[in-house]
């Protein structure tokens, strides 16, 4: 399916639907969003770009293999678990910092944003994992 | 409205169910398909709907009485991206069983020698 | 005492890991640890004679109020010296009886695991504990029976003991249950406390037949008793100190320990007694015609152990007292005649007496002291075993009534073990014996000591059983019988009736054993006509009937386990599907409180065509058609989520959904088409199913909405969700924050299936 079209249209499409991804995975905690759906919609960016050129394209533009992105997102979901250990609760307290950002602007870091990130990663690992596991094949070259 | 949906929720089981009875393998993942929408729906269902008034905060922060319940949400959530990992996963042992077999029978699934 | 048990736990895994240098010592160790423990228990008998028990308690499962309990009382006493000082003749024994064995590592753990189980067990003071112990006693059994593994015979031996000994135990667990309940305790001292009320309930009867069935398994009574000449497949030291004198006397302790409890009773006197004779007798009899040596010996131990519950069931003072004295005769005769057996089939190559004879020549000593314990054996003065006769037959004389006939077939039975006796003596050592597959000789210091020390205790004993009565006896009497009794014993009791039956039993005896011996024709005519009245051999029994158990199972799983798919679907669909609409029927005064509503009609509009496109997934022919059906039904439902009020909900399912439809399309190229593999009538009766299990669920749904068990944990999350977790949306900080647990779990879900799914087809990647 080497559709000149939906190369070029990836192109585009493929950043659009990762922006958005991001934009979802940082706005979860307040507005619709969050670490799975950010994680599939970056998952279904690369996916779409499988599509439009080749799954072996998709995964060697990649650079980072889908278990690593897997191995990620536990890391940061593992990682999110320790400061509220280290400050002295139970494990998996939500812990807070808030830093003062430019103007009025306050932004508040939570180990939650971090547990989410590790979704999201993971999120997206497994699907592009289940993606080029299912898509191997000549006839797709 | 509820009897509506609770006329779908049946009428997905019961898709469900026929579908899960046929030999073909496909037909039998379509019916897990069926079956988890059918699940969902129906936890969905259990905890009342509300329409028009999400379970966010406003400003104040303040809860009000009229908001959705978000546990049934948030479960069905959860329910909703395990059942795409196990579908995902009856697909390949699927695949990997006609590649070895040949067969989309599930009769033929009968006994474990070769 | 928890202490010593301590000990035996410990040390057993740890001289495992011996230096290679010591390791040959292993079994002087461990005697030496036997002979220590002996040594604690011989320093607290003084102490005895002061408190009637020691008692340590350890709290164990408080909340269901189980304590681990260990009591020193005369009865337990008896038992841990038995166990602690056969137990070290027999390290000591073993020591040279096993050197040329592989795995002897294995075996001494075993053996050594099993004294410290069975130490256990006698010093339980808490039936639940105790039949924990119990159990442990019969696993190690069947390792130890189970140690030449590679002798078929061995295996079946050792599985066939595991299974009565194991259903005894099971057994025995009941019955501790059900009158454990009565009292709602498990612990000895509470049930003594509340004995009548035991006695007294309807539990009493079953109970103690489930409590008797575990004994009698246990110390191989009939109709169990098949499985202890069976066991003789077991090495040597393990004959000696398991089946004869410590494992199957666990039976016997059991009714010692609880005849304060459940004894007295016309149920126990009349029960007991009967098993016991019976046991007895088949004991006797049986021992007089076997040719093997170690299968007499197991047939005398029966005989001796029905001996033993006999006289616990008569449950008089005298036939009390007289169980506990033959309780040390037994031990010390039968040890070391299990001794003396495995030394002259390890000297002589064979246990067949008939190729046996003559070996006074080569083995003197030995031939000395199996005289000495047969002696003891046959009850003849001046050993101990004379005077655990004579207080045996004291005691039967003394019963009333039916007690006539126990005596006579105690007398016959007696009989009977003198001539077995006598001929185990004559066969073995006198006579000729030119068959023999060695020439013996009698190196082995250590062989002969575990035998000669129990001789001379037989011996020594026999003439100064003041030792053993005024203190060990007495105390352990005053345990099972509560007044306090003098125990007396002295071997001449000058001329009575009892002594009359003695004289007589001696002299039919020696005549029976003369005639077997003048005419060898006996026995053989014997031996055929036991086989054809006894044509029904127990043990074949067993095997029999546990074969057509399997193959009953077999053809029930057949049945059952039929291998179709659908079917197990349908039958459970169906099943679940009855038992609720069973439910609803019972239920029935229940009104729907929702109003039917077309409004809004766009929602209807969507729901009917989720409906269709679900129905036409379900018929349609074509693969992909139905796949693009079935993701209209999925994108129909997260505009339903999205109109209900969930919105993360809603854009999940559409970005699943498309997922799915995407991954199915990237299998489906290489997949075969539908195939239209059921008939038009399968289609109608699945329908029926499906219809079935729809209704029903649409019932559930509708009934669902109304339910509330308790006040929603939601109101918790939306009161929180700002204040505590900093969210606004609820449903992500449930998700990410208050029940984060879950959703690492579901990660840890996705993952293992991605993984599964690549691990899967990856093969096919290197096949290309």
């Amino acid at each position: 399916m080497n559709s000149i079209i939906l190369q070029i249209a990836s192109r585009y499409v493929r950043w659009l639907l990762l922006i958005f991804a991001v934009i979802a995975l940082l706005r979860g905690h307040n507005y619709p969003g969050g670490g799975f759906i950010g994680g599939l919609l970056a998952g279904l960016s690369i996916v779409f770009e499988g599509f439009a050129y080749s799954p072996r394209y998709a995964l060697d533009k990649l650079k980072f293999s889908p278990a690593g992105f897997i191995a990620t997102g536990l890391i940061l979901i593992m990682a999110s678990f320790l400061p509220g250990v280290l400050t002295g609760g139970k494990l998996m307290t939500g812990t807070w910092v808030s830093l003062p950002f430019l103007f009025d602007w306050e932004v508040k870091l939570g180990t939650p944003l971090l547990f989410d990130t590790g979704i999201f990663f993971a999120v997206t690992g497994v699907t592009l994992l289940f993606f080029f596991s299912l898509k191997q094949d000549k006839q797709w070259k | 409205m509820e009897i509506i949906l609770a006329i779908l929720v049946g009428v997905q089981y019961t898709a469900g169910v026929y579908m899960l009875l046929r030999r073909s393998i496909l037909k039998f993942i379509i019916g897990i398909i069926f079956m988890s929408n059918a699940t969902n729906l129906l936890v969905f269902l259990s905890a009342g709907i509300t329409s028009g008034s999400p379970a966010f905060l406003g400003e104040s922060a303040e809860r009000t009485d009229e908001l959705a319940d978000p546990l049934p949400q948030a479960l069905v959530l959860t329910a909703v991206v395990i059942g795409l990992g196990i579908l995902v996963f009856i697909l390949a042992l699927k695949f990997k069983f006609f590649s070895v077999t040949g067969t989309d029978d599930l009769d033929q699934l009968k006994s474990t020698e070769e | 005492m928890q202490r010593v048990l301590l000990i035996y736990l410990l040390f057993a895994p740890a001289l495992l890991w011996l230096p290679e240098r010591i390791k040959k010592q292993r079994a002087l160790l461990f005697a030496l640890v036997q002979l220590g423990v002996f040594a604690y228990f011989i320093t607290r008998i003084p102490l005895l004679s002061e408190v009637p028990l020691i008692r340590e308690v350890t709290q164990w499962i408080p909340g269901i109020g189980l304590d681990l309990e260990f009591t020193l009382d005369g009865l337990s006493m008896i038992f841990s010296l038995l166990i602690s000082g056969i137990g070290a003749l027999v390290f000591l024994y073993a020591r040279a009886y096993m050197k040329n064995y592989r795995n002897t590592g294995r075996f001494y753990f075993f053996l050594f695991l099993f004294s410290g189980a069975m130490l256990g067990l006698v010093l339980s003071g808490n039936l639940i504990q105790l039949f924990i112990f119990w159990e442990l006693t019969t696993f190690l059994s069947f390792m130890l029976i189970n140690f030449f593994h590679e002798k078929e015979a061995s295996r079946n031996a050792a599985f066939q003991s595991l299974f009565i000994t194991g259903f005894g135990g099971l057994s025995l667990l009941t019955g501790i249950i059900l009158l454990g309940k009565v009292v709602d305790s498990y612990s000895v001292s509470e049930w003594i406390l509340r004995a009548s009320e035991i006695r007294e309930s309807p539990a009493y009867l079953p109970g103690l037949i489930l409590i008797l069935i575990g004994v009698m398994t246990k110390s191989a009574q009939f109709p169990f008793h098949f499985w202890l000449p069976g066991a003789m497949e077991a090495p040597a030291p393990v004959s000696s100190y398991l089946h004869s004198a410590t494992m199957v006397k666990a039976g016997f302790f059991l009714l010692a320990r609880l005849n304060p409890v459940l004894g007295g009773t016309t149920e126990w006197t009349f029960i007991i007694p009967l098993v016991g004779v019976v046991t007895m007798l088949t004991g006797s009899y049986f021992a007089i015609t076997r040719t093997d040596l170690k299968s007499i010996l197991a047939y005398t131990t029966i005989n001796a152990l029905g001996i033993l519950i006999l006289l616990m069931g008569i449950d008089t003072k005298l036939s009390v007292k007289a169980a506990l004295l033959f309780l040390f005769v037994h031990a010390f005769y039968k040890a070391s005649l299990f001794m003396i057996a495995g030394m002259i089939e390890k000297k002589t190559g064979t246990r067949e007496i008939g190729l046996l004879g003559g070996l006074v020549r080569y083995m003197p000593f030995t031939f000395l002291i199996t005289v000495l314990v047969a002696f003891s054996m046959a009850g003849l003065p001046p050993m101990l075993g004379f005077l655990g006769k004579e207080l045996i037959y004291e005691a039967k004389v003394q019963l009333p009534g039916i007690g006539a006939l126990i005596l006579v077939l105690g007398v016959v039975s007696n009989v009977l073990m003198v001539a077995v006796s006598l001929l185990f003596i004559y066969r073995i050592f006198l006579g000729k014996g030119d068959s023999m597959p060695r020439i013996p000789d009698e190196k082995g210091f250590l062989l002969l000591l575990g035998p000669g020390i129990l001789a001379l205790l037989s011996l020594f004993l026999g003439l100064f059983p003041g030792l053993l009565g005024s203190t060990l006896v007495q105390s352990a009497l005053a345990v099972v019988h509560a007044e306090g009794v003098e125990v007396k014993l002295k071997l001449w009791h000058g001329f009575n009736e009892v002594f009359m039956l003695s004289v007589m039993t001696v002299v039919l005896g020696v005549g029976l054993f003369l005639l077997m011996l003048r005419k060898k024709v006996i026995q053989e005519r014997w031996n055929n006509l036991n086989q054809r009245i006894f044509y029904i051999q127990l043990t074949r029994v067993f095997t029999a009937a546990l074969d057509q158990f399997v193959r009953f199972s077999e053809r029930k799983t057949r049945v059952l386990q039929h291998g179709y798919h659908r079917y197990y679907i349908l039958t459970i669909i169906l099943f679940a599907a009855l038992l609720i609409w069973l439910q609803i029927f019972v239920t029935r005064g229940w009104v729907i409180e929702t109003g039917f509503s077309l409004q809004p009609f766009y929602i209807s509009g969507l729901v009917l065509l989720i409906i269709l496109s679900t129905i036409f997934s379900a018929v349609s022919n074509s693969r992909l058609t139905s796949i693009i059906a079935l993701g209209v039904s999925g994108y129909g439902i997260s505009l339903i989520y999205l109109y209900y009020s969930a919105i993360d909900l809603a854009i999940t399912q559409i970005l699943v959904e498309t997922l799915i439809v995407v991954m199915f399309v990237l299998v489906l190229q290489r997949l075969p088409r539908f195939a239209r593999l059921s008939s038009r009538l399968t289609k109608i009766r699945d329908l029926a199913v499906a219809l079935i299990f729809g209704s029903v669920m649409t019932l559930l749904a509708l009934k669902a909405i109304r339910l509330e068990f308790s006040a929603p944990i939601s109101d918790f999350f939306l009161t929180n969700s700002y204040s505590g977790a900093f969210g606004r949306n609820v449903v992500n900080v449930i998700l990410v924050d208050f029940r984060a647990l879950d959703t690492l779990g579901e990660v840890v879900v996705l993952t293992v299936s991605a993984f599964g799914v690549s691990m899967l087809l990856r093969k096919n990647n290197s096949e290309k």
